[in-house]
């Protein structure tokens, strides 16, 4: 069996367990936690597309997040279907993203995080005090769950049931990872990446750094407005704390912990880190505290989270056993007298 | 014209405190390059401090204030050797993950500590006096005073003093540094405390004037950065009047334009400036 097919046997199995979970997990409780953990995992690989592969520290991820939600709570409360107002609100979150990236990322490094981080403060600040739209800060309320599809001559696959929501959302998640998947293999990621690594060799190697960073940029927005408006869709209400900047901080220490430039890390710490806090209630106090500590050692012992050290362990244990096999032969025969 | 003379006059005691704190943290970020998000955070602290030791240990208030920045002082020197050298070698994007890291320890332990609601430190000075119809009260006129010294002292002391050219140098070139024999790693952590130290001692000064809460540290650190970006990288000058000009404007726009959106017109500014100018207005490194 070579490595590529155990690889999709993994997958083939991951798979399967989410598809059999809500059928597994009956409570409500943890059902909702995995639902969340989901739309977290959506949002925090649109993070990973823009940091990890791009290296740009957009920190108003959590501001495209809300743009999603709002878009898709205020639109969808006034009539329009749910499955016309998610991509118009996804949409709009890239569009946005387009003309703040304009202007934004013409800086770098640390120029680029505080401006973006500017602009997520804006933006829940609008989100405060724009009352005749948003709602100021009691929020939108009563917002419909996603509109049924009929297919025809079949029955109606309605979404106000948790099982029908958790299949919902575990959908876009599948749909997203399959996007990402083929964005980071295409030529589009490895200019990315080639961004990433050395901006000026890239520029020097005929990259438009610009438009690449511009493109991630936008792609990133527009996975994190998709996530926003599921979100909204699927909570009932929302309020300026969606866009908050607590949010674009979790996602940053779910991606750094379970890896950023990797496809599984995103995922894992999407899901571990808060299944984690969730088991541990008493440190509740300490959430911010632990986390804070976590993403110093992270950054810098594991730059490449959990999922990095995995594949180096990975990488280690391959090389003793190919090594172990080669001598195998050898050390056996010196052994002979 | 008495609302004019008034706001300029709370726009000076703002000004003070954000040029303060600005000048901390050009030493970081314009000279040593370190992009120290937590330096509004290490001001919050530096206030709760203060207010633990005037009400639970019963101490003076300018006894406060001094033990308060040794503390901060110290607090930085651990930042800087913490959080910060061991990333010195790898991009500045790993370092600013590490501030947040820092800046949510701070944060939480303050809520941790003190709880999450606003706390008010017993004003000292409670008196008021009266000129030309503007009301100035004592503490607002001590930040004022405090401030200006603090920033002609520090100054002086990056101007004169062997320690502060030898800051300069490693600024100006961190390899030729090194080769005269100048300890960077030293410079690094003499900087961190007298960053800490100043921002601590700013607000302290004006923490009888507000209430202090845990998230302030947030909202002042961001504007810092404004201040700092804006001023030009690195130089003390454009730290200071950035500060004055950011005071002024807030206290301005909170008498005459909305309260609500203040924060706003700055950060926009911020976006509006770096786009056209990506190092700044008077800058000249690309970071």
């Amino acid at each position: 069996m070579n490595i590529r097919l155990k690889g999709r046997w993994w997958y083939l199995a991951i798979f399967l367990v989410a598809i059999a979970l809500p059928h597994i997990v009956t409570s409500r409780y943890v059902g909702q936690i995995i639902i969340m953990g989901y739309l977290f995992s959506i949002a925090t690989l649109s993070l990973n597309l823009i940091l990890g592969y791009a290296g740009q520290a957009s920190l108003a991820h959590a501001g495209f997040f809300g743009i999603g939600a709002y878009g898709v709570g205020l639109l969808t409360k006034g009539g329009v279907s749910f499955w016309i107002a998610l991509p118009l609100s996804a949409s709009l979150a890239a569009a946005i993203g387009f003309l703040v990236g304009l202007p934004t990322l013409r800086t770098r490094g640390s120029y680029f995080a505080i401006s973006t981080l500017c602009l997520g403060v804006i933006i829940s600040i609008v989100a405060g005090n724009w009352v005749q739209l948003t709602g100021g800060y009691t929020g939108v309320v009563g917002i419909p769950t996603p509109t049924p599809i009929r297919v025809p001559w079949t029955v109606e696959i309605r979404f106000d049931s948790l099982l029908a929501q958790y299949y919902l959302v575990l959908a876009f998640l599948i749909l997203t990872m399959f996007a990402m998947h083929r964005i980071v293999h295409s030529l589009t990621g490895i200019s990315f990446m080639a961004v990433r690594n050395n901006e000026m060799l890239a520029e020097a190697a005929g990259i438009d750094t610009f438009r690449v960073k511009l493109t991630a940029f936008v792609i990133a927005d527009f996975f994190a407005g998709l996530a926003g408006g599921l979100y909204a869709s699927i909570m009932g209400s929302i309020s300026p704390s969606t866009a908050s900047m607590e949010l674009t901080f979790n996602w940053l220490v779910y991606l750094l912990i379970g890896g950023a430039a990797t496809l599984g890390g995103p995922i894992i710490g999407a899901f571990v880190i808060p299944i984690i806090m969730e088991s541990l209630q008493f440190l509740a106090q300490y959430r911010m505290l632990i986390f804070g500590v976590l993403l110093i050692v992270v950054i810098i012992y594991f730059p490449r989270g959990a999922m990095g050290a995995i594949l180096q362990l990975g990488e280690k244990w391959r090389r003793e056993w190919r090594k172990r096999q080669e001598e195998g032969p050898r050390v056996a025969a010196s052994q002979r007298p | 014209m008495e609302l004019f003379l008034q706001q300029i006059f709370n726009g000076i005691m703002l000004g003070s405190t954000y040029a303060i704190v600005a000048v901390g943290l050009t030493l970081v970020f314009g000279i040593l390059h370190i992009p120290n998000f937590a330096h509004g955070h290490l001001y919050m602290f530096g206030a709760y401090i203060a207010f633990f030791l005037m009400t639970i240990a019963g101490l003076g208030f300018w006894t406060s204030l001094l033990a308060s920045v040794a503390v901060m002082g110290a607090v930085g020197v651990i930042l800087e050797r913490l959080a910060y050298r061991p990333l010195r070698e790898r991009p500045h994007i790993d370092s600013f993950i590490s501030a947040i890291g820092a800046l949510m320890i701070l944060e939480t332990s303050v809520i941790v500590i003190w709880g999450p609601q606003g706390r008010r430190i017993p004003n000292p000075y409670p008196g008021i006096i009266e000129v030309l119809g503007v009301t100035m009260s004592y503490q607002r006129l001590i930040v004022i005073v405090a401030a200006v010294s603090m920033i002609l002292l520090l100054n002086l002391f990056i101007k004169r003093t062997t320690l502060g050219a030898t800051i300069e140098a490693v600024a100006q070139n961190r390899e030729g540094a090194m080769l005269v024999g100048i300890d960077v790693n030293k410079v690094s952590a003499i900087t961190f405390a007298i960053s800490a130290g100043t921002a601590a001692a700013a607000a302290c000064l004006v923490a009888p004037i507000f209430i202090i809460s845990p998230t302030m540290g947030a909202l002042l650190g961001m504007k810092a950065f404004v201040i700092v970006i804006l001023g030009g990288l690195g130089s003390i000058p454009g730290a200071i009047v950035g500060g004055y000009i950011l005071g002024l404007l807030e206290a301005m726009g909170g008498g005459y334009l909305s309260a609500a959106y203040k924060d706003v017109y700055a950060f926009g500014a911020l976006i509006v400036i770096l786009s056209l100018k990506p190092t700044g207005l008077f800058g000249k490194e690309v970071a």
